[in-house]
């Protein structure tokens, strides 16, 4: 297990190095370099231009030099300092304008991981044990609709809906006097009592996946032998089925777990935009829009490295779970 | 089967008329199993096909759809830049097929609106006003365009007879354009973008998932950490920032392709994998060997004897994939990095939907949305159909 998770570990450096160069590259996508822009910007609002300043920052980020040694400070600079460099619009550090909102990010995430296994293992279970019975229909009709409908057209509708007949705003994370608050826990509650719009809509793709997954591995273990036998030996329904079969048709489904990662991620962020949470969502579309590149790249940057990281947590997992995932490793 | 035949024996020894009925039908039986062996595999695909029922409904479903985006200058009454400045938020109007009020005509007609401004909130108010009709026509003349960009003509399928008072089935947005029109018009943009993009992921899911699977060893493995990186990346982050970079200047002709090729950068990794599966499966079968040993070359196996067996899979997973497409590019475009207007999507659509207070005032800006859930649904069953049909020795 221990020689598992270091190659296993090992194997994700190079991934790691490999998208640092792609949001490197993202960064580098739009004309001009910032601070360009950024002159731009002070000498328009009237600000006298510090060239001193200009020619530090200048310097501290490697602009003008060939590109290999910006990604490189560039890279340096995140290791060494957590610095991810600055943003022009928030005229701020990145880093003080990131992680709060990569901590609700990752709160929501979460959540919604969460309530797609309460939710999607119990019904998949049920569909497979009581095949083609109303529930089962049901299951399969409603996994269908999760798959076509979109997350933001989701959240639109649950938005308006909620506007027409409640006339109740469902829009952001915290209730207006807890926006500002510090964490308390009041305001656990606050954030408890909203995080659940975006934890369905985000969670409805998923837990369609995973219905349709756990049905159709649970299905194939059922057919075979060994549950004929537990029934045959008097074993009570539920206990056959939790048994051996359950277990076995499990792991697939949690091999996949870090697959949906990527995907519950994205979900997050285009809810967040549709229902303004003050997550990375609608911050990074923000930065994207405006160029703010140095900020759109942290947010790129955290969120794929967050990603890599959980996938290869449930990888782990996985191989805990599963002796063959293991001992392909060894080969 | 066997118990078929266990019992027409004993029939046939009592020599009673019975008996000679089961004998034809075995016979039939045979001749059908007969037609199974000398079927060619598409047409044991299409048997299968046949058999599931809803995939058929829906491969009728997204044929319809593909028509309407190819005449949809004919379908739709206006194009999609006509502003009736008068009639902003108009409200939608339903078509009556019959006019009852002297006798039963067919006389098809729409209600006219009486406009009235609100001094305060300053919009229109729209009532339906049943003593005034317009008369509504089809095959009516109207704009001029060429139908699939090659004939020349003028007809639209409907449009209101009275050249003062526009109709608007569906309602109209904010700036009084018919949503019908620019919802046909954008079912052109959204379904073919969908097409295209699958066709570019395809190109490069064949190559490197050919390769892949063909000739294994360190380039297999070298492709398939690429796979692996791809699909370790969220994708809808990733899409913004390349989305975003794009250059304002650009033509919206540019920014379809550009949305198109982003879209297929992710797209390539399902499909690649789907046929590396493939060329793995088929590369140990007999009948690849014998070729081989036939000596011909590894384009004449490829070309001739892999391709044709797995290429009812790969029809399938182009179907499944058509659907991710359009949820991604109705995505971006709803969050405005994608598609920009005036090129007209389902995504551009819904964009007018993305403020509360619009929808609250207009809910049918809404009604872009059913298309979007219609054609991916379709296009979910359809696939799932052809899936299990592309096995037909199953």
């Amino acid at each position: 297990m221990f020689r598992f998770i270091v190659r296993r570990v090992v194997i994700t450096i190079p991934t790691l190095i490999l998208i640092s160069m792609v949001v490197f590259a993202i960064i580098q996508l739009p004309p001009g370099d910032f601070l360009t822009t950024y002159a731009a910007e002070l000498a328009s609002t009237g600000t006298s231009v510090d060239a001193m300043m200009l020619e530090n920052l200048r310097e501290q980020y490697g602009l003008g030099q060939p590109i290999y040694v910006q990604y490189w400070k560039w890279v340096r600079n995140i290791l060494t300092r957590g610095d991810f460099g600055r943003s022009f619009e928030w005229q701020k550090p990145v880093t003080e304008v990131i992680w709060g909102r990569l901590g609700l990010t990752v709160i929501v995430a979460s959540a919604s991981v969460l309530l797609t296994w309460v939710i999607g293992l119990p019904i998949g279970i049920i569909s497979a044990a009581k095949q083609y019975s109303v529930a089962d229909y049901a299951a399969t009709f409603l996994g269908f609709l999760g798959l076509a409908v979109p997350e933001f057209l989701l959240a639109l509708v649950l938005m308006v809906g909620a506007f027409l007949l409640f006339n109740q705003s469902v829009v952001g994370l915290f209730s207006p006097e807890f926006v500002e608050a510090p964490w308390s826990l009041a305001r656990v509650l606050d954030l408890l009592k909203h995080i659940w719009i975006p934890m369905v809509i985000v969670g409805l793709r998923n837990t369609a996946v995973l219905v349709r997954v756990v049905r159709a591995n649970l299905l194939d273990e059922l057919r075979k032998p060994y549950v004929i036998t537990a029934r045959a030996k008097g074993l009570s329904e539920p206990k056959v089925l939790l048994r051996y079969p359950i277990r076995t048709a499990l792991i697939p489904s949690v091999g996949t777990a870090g697959w949906n990662l990527p995907d519950i991620i994205s979900g997050t962020m285009i809810v967040a935009v549709v229902l303004g949470l003050p997550t990375t969502g609608p911050l990074l579309l923000r930065s994207l829009t405006s160029q703010d590149m140095f900020l759109a790249g942290a947010f790129i940057l955290l969120i794929s490295v967050l990603t890599v990281i959980g996938t290869l947590i449930s990888d782990i997992l996985l191989a805990w779970l599963d002796p063959r995932i293991r001992l392909q490793y060894y080969g | 089967m066997k118990d078929d035949k266990v019992e027409g024996a004993t029939m046939t020894n009592d020599r009673n008329g019975a008996g000679r009925q089961l004998i034809e039908s075995e016979l039939e039986e045979i001749e059908k199993e007969a037609r199974v062996f000398v079927a060619s595999q598409w047409q044991l695909m299409w048997w299968k096909f046949r058999r599931h029922k809803l995939a058929v409904i829906c491969g009728v479903l997204i044929l319809l759809v593909y028509l309407v985006a190819i005449f949809a200058e004919f379908l739709a009454p206006y194009p999609t830049d006509a502003v009736f400045s008068q009639y902003t938020y108009a409200p939608p109007q339903r078509l009556h097929l019959f006019d009852h009020s002297q006798g039963l005509r067919f006389e098809p007609f729409v209600y006219d609106y009486t406009v009235e401004v609100d001094p305060e909130a300053l919009r229109r108010e729209f009532t339906v006003d049943e003593t005034s009709k317009i008369r509504v026509g089809f095959f009516v003349e109207g704009e001029p365009y060429k139908l699939a960009g090659l004939i020349p003509a003028s007809r639209h399928l409907v449009g209101s007879l009275d050249p003062e008072k526009p109709m608007f089935l569906l309602g109209a947005d904010r700036l009084g354009r018919d949503l019908l029109s620019r919802l046909i018009y954008g079912t052109r943009i959204s379904v073919s973008i969908g097409l295209l993009g699958v066709f570019l992921s395809l190109l490069l899911g064949i190559l490197l998932g050919g390769i892949s699977g063909y000739y294994g060893g360190w380039i297999d493995n070298l492709i398939q950490r690429g796979i692996e990186f791809t699909r370790s990346l969220p994708t809808i982050p990733l899409w913004l920032g390349l989305a975003a970079a794009l250059p304002e200047e650009w033509s919206a002709l540019q920014v379809y392709f550009a949305i198109t090729v982003i879209l297929s950068l992710v797209g390539w990794t399902s499909l690649a994998r789907a046929i590396r599966g493939r060329f793995l499966a088929l590369r140990a079968e007999d009948f690849v060997l014998a070729a081989k040993l036939d000596g011909s070359s590894e384009f004449r196996i490829i070309v001739r004897h892999m391709l044709p067996a797995f290429m009812s899979h790969v029809i399938a997973s182009i179907t499944l994939a058509i659907p991710f497409m359009i949820i991604a590019e109705t995505s971006l475009s709803f969050l405005g990095v994608g598609l920009r207007p005036p090129i007209v999507s389902w995504g551009t659509l819904l964009r007018a939907a993305q403020n509360v207070r619009a929808v609250a005032t207009a809910p049918w800006l809404l009604i872009p949305a059913i298309p979007v859930i219609v054609a991916v649904l379709a296009l979910n069953y359809l696939g799932d159909g052809l899936r299990d049909a592309a096995d037909p020795y199953n």
